[in-house]
């Protein structure tokens, strides 16, 4: 496919006995965020290290924006940008420092360029303030905005991100993903890996789950989350005859004393509800909340893997 | 950009490193200077060697000065590799061989100005060696090949260590080898098995020959074996330094 950014078929990865990525196929579009999704230890960020030339994969072809990685590696790097799981930058240099360093290190950044590169990324980052300051002094969510500055010089189409944003706070992480939908705007191409669900699905076109080696499913969020049976709606009545009576109605329904609520398993389409309402209205029963529910992507995991992730919890 | 200027941004990051974190400078140059003093002053009359045991002891302190700054480089390489920013380098198509050639040259450097501090002090303390220029050059070539070898040896120590504690662990046995050698008192003086081990080790023919030299009477048997150790364990460690670069990721 000419207009897809990494193409990978059949890749395989092991380290001695230990089986990572085992046959592993998948596509990203140009310009699309595609993100790997996996609990700890899924073999995410060994996906990463092979497709961004680090590591030498046991079997299968991996080309990036075009280019084999295993013989032409040069021409990938020349094409790609990597924010590695933890934020690579030099604590012992200033902020505009590590930018200025990353030029000086980049083939396809000149000098004259450099400085006014290294200005327009330190502003468009809010790291203006400290750029004169030691990376030491940073926090956690400077490091990893400076870390993506950095991958930014030269321009790559094709950006890895590993776990851009484990261990930021919720702040933070959203100031994260506000940047990478800049990117996206700019028609870059992203792969991600995160082990947030709601990470994959508020940026993600697609999403590709990966468990103990294998892509147990690969779609749209919404396609993974129709994949699973699970939606239902959710009434709550005022008191427990109602509830009584509801649940005499709705057999295939769970009641949740407590709440004094009922799940129904439902499609969620207009019908179904429709049908519903005019079920509650034919026995005079009247729900204090009505709300329908379709599963998050942790229930996806769940039901896909029949494990939870220790991550999401 | 070739591998050159790419060695001279690395070499800077090192320098600017050094100037931002002077401890580890601090600790390799005044560390052989403290032992020095401990040595002639304190130990140097119960040691009887032939000589003026400053005059014995300095050559063997210069080589424990290039071995002392060894710690501080297996840790910052080290730091490189686990923090990720060798990774990024990688990906970035920098120069394979420029991030490591410019610890190894930072760390030779340092090892210069530890040495050169520590013979300004032997001297005030009455070193008087009868070596000529030419000698003097032969020790500076001897020490900077030692330096520039077990600096490479170092820097695949770092590489290969899974933190920076154990890589600065790793790099103390190299600190070690000269106490274990004829650089603090001659090796037939010690009991057996040491002595047999203080001959056959490295640091004995690479001290003999700089001490050699400050004599003014150098042995070209002792030089041979010393230049021939310094050129295997430079070769060594960069292979090793080189392969593990590659792998690790």
């Amino acid at each position: 496919m000419r207009n897809s950014a990494i193409a990978v078929s059949g890749l395989r990865k092991a380290y001695g006995d230990k089986v990572v990525l085992d046959g592993i196929d998948f596509d990203v579009a140009a310009g699309s965020v595609f993100s790997l999704l996996g609990p700890n230890g899924a073999g995410k960020t060994t996906a990463v290290n092979v497709l961004s030339t680090l590591m030498k994969a046991d079997g299968g072809t991996v080309r990036v924006a075009g280019h084999d990685v295993a013989t032409e590696a040069k021409a990938v790097r020349a094409a790609i940008g990597v924010t590695g799981q933890f934020a690579a930058v030099d604590e012992l240099l200033t902020g505009q420092e590590n930018l200025q360093l990353m030029v000086d290190l980049n083939r396809r950044v000149n000098s004259r360029d450099g400085k006014r590169v290294v200005t327009e990324l330190l502003e468009r980052f809010d790291l203006v303030e400290s750029a004169q300051k030691p990376v030491s002094t940073y926090s956690g969510g400077m490091r990893r905005k400076l870390d993506l500055a950095m991958t930014l010089i030269g321009n790559p189409r094709i950006i890895f991100l590993d776990e851009p944003t484990t261990g930021l706070d919720p702040r933070s992480r959203r100031t994260m993903w506000s940047i990478i939908r800049e990117l996206v705007a700019d028609g870059v191409t992203i792969f991600l890996t995160t082990q947030y669900l709601e990470e994959a699905d508020q940026l993600a076109d697609r999403i590709a789950v990966l468990d103990q080696g294998h892509l147990v499913a690969h779609g749209t969020p919404d396609e993974l989350k129709r994949q699973i049976p699970g939606t239902h709606v959710r009434l709550r009545f005022t008191t427990v005859s109602q509830l009584d009576a509801a649940a005499r109605l709705f057999t295939d329904s769970t009641r949740d004393d407590e709440a004094l609520a009922l799940r129904v398993p439902s499609d969620g389409g207009t019908k179904s509800l429709r049908a519903l309402l005019d079920r509650l209205d034919e026995y005079s029963l009247s729900a204090e909340e009505f709300s329908v529910h379709t599963p998050d992507l942790d229930d996806v995991f769940l039901a896909l893997t029949g494990r939870t992730t220790e991550a999401a919890k | 950009m070739n591998t050159n200027s790419h060695s001279m941004v690395m070499l800077r990051r090192n320098f600017k490193h050094i100037a931002r974190n002077p401890t580890s400078v601090f600790n390799a140059v005044l560390m052989p200077v403290v032992m020095l003093f401990m040595f002639v002053y304190m130990m140097g009359d119960a040691f009887n060697v032939g000589v003026d045991y400053i005059d014995y002891v300095t050559p063997g302190l210069m080589l424990l000065a290039v071995c002392y700054g060894l710690g501080s480089a297996a840790t910052s390489v080290n730091s490189d590799m686990t923090k990720g920013i060798i990774n990024r380098f990688k990906v970035m198509d920098v120069s394979r061989g420029a991030v490591l050639t410019g610890h190894v040259v930072a760390s030779l450097l340092t090892n210069l100005i530890a040495i050169g501090a520590l013979i300004g002090v032997a001297f005030l303390l009455g070193f008087s060696p009868s070596a000529s220029f030419v000698d003097w050059l032969g020790v500076v070539g001897i020490v900077a090949l030692l330096g520039f070898a077990a600096g490479w040896l170092t820097v695949a120590l770092g590489l290969a260590a899974k933190s920076p504690e154990t890589a600065g662990l790793a790099a103390v046995p190299l600190v070690m080898l000269p106490f274990f050698s004829s650089a603090i008192v001659p090796a037939e003086k010690m009991g057996p098995g040491v002595r047999q081990f203080a001959e056959y080790q490295p640091f004995t023919p690479i001290i003999e020959t700089v001490r050699g030299l400050l004599n003014g009477a150098p042995s070209s048997s002792d030089a041979i074996t010393a230049i021939a150790w310094c050129v295997g364990i430079a070769l060594v460690g960069y292979l090793w330094a080189r392969s593990t670069f590659n792998k690790r990721a």
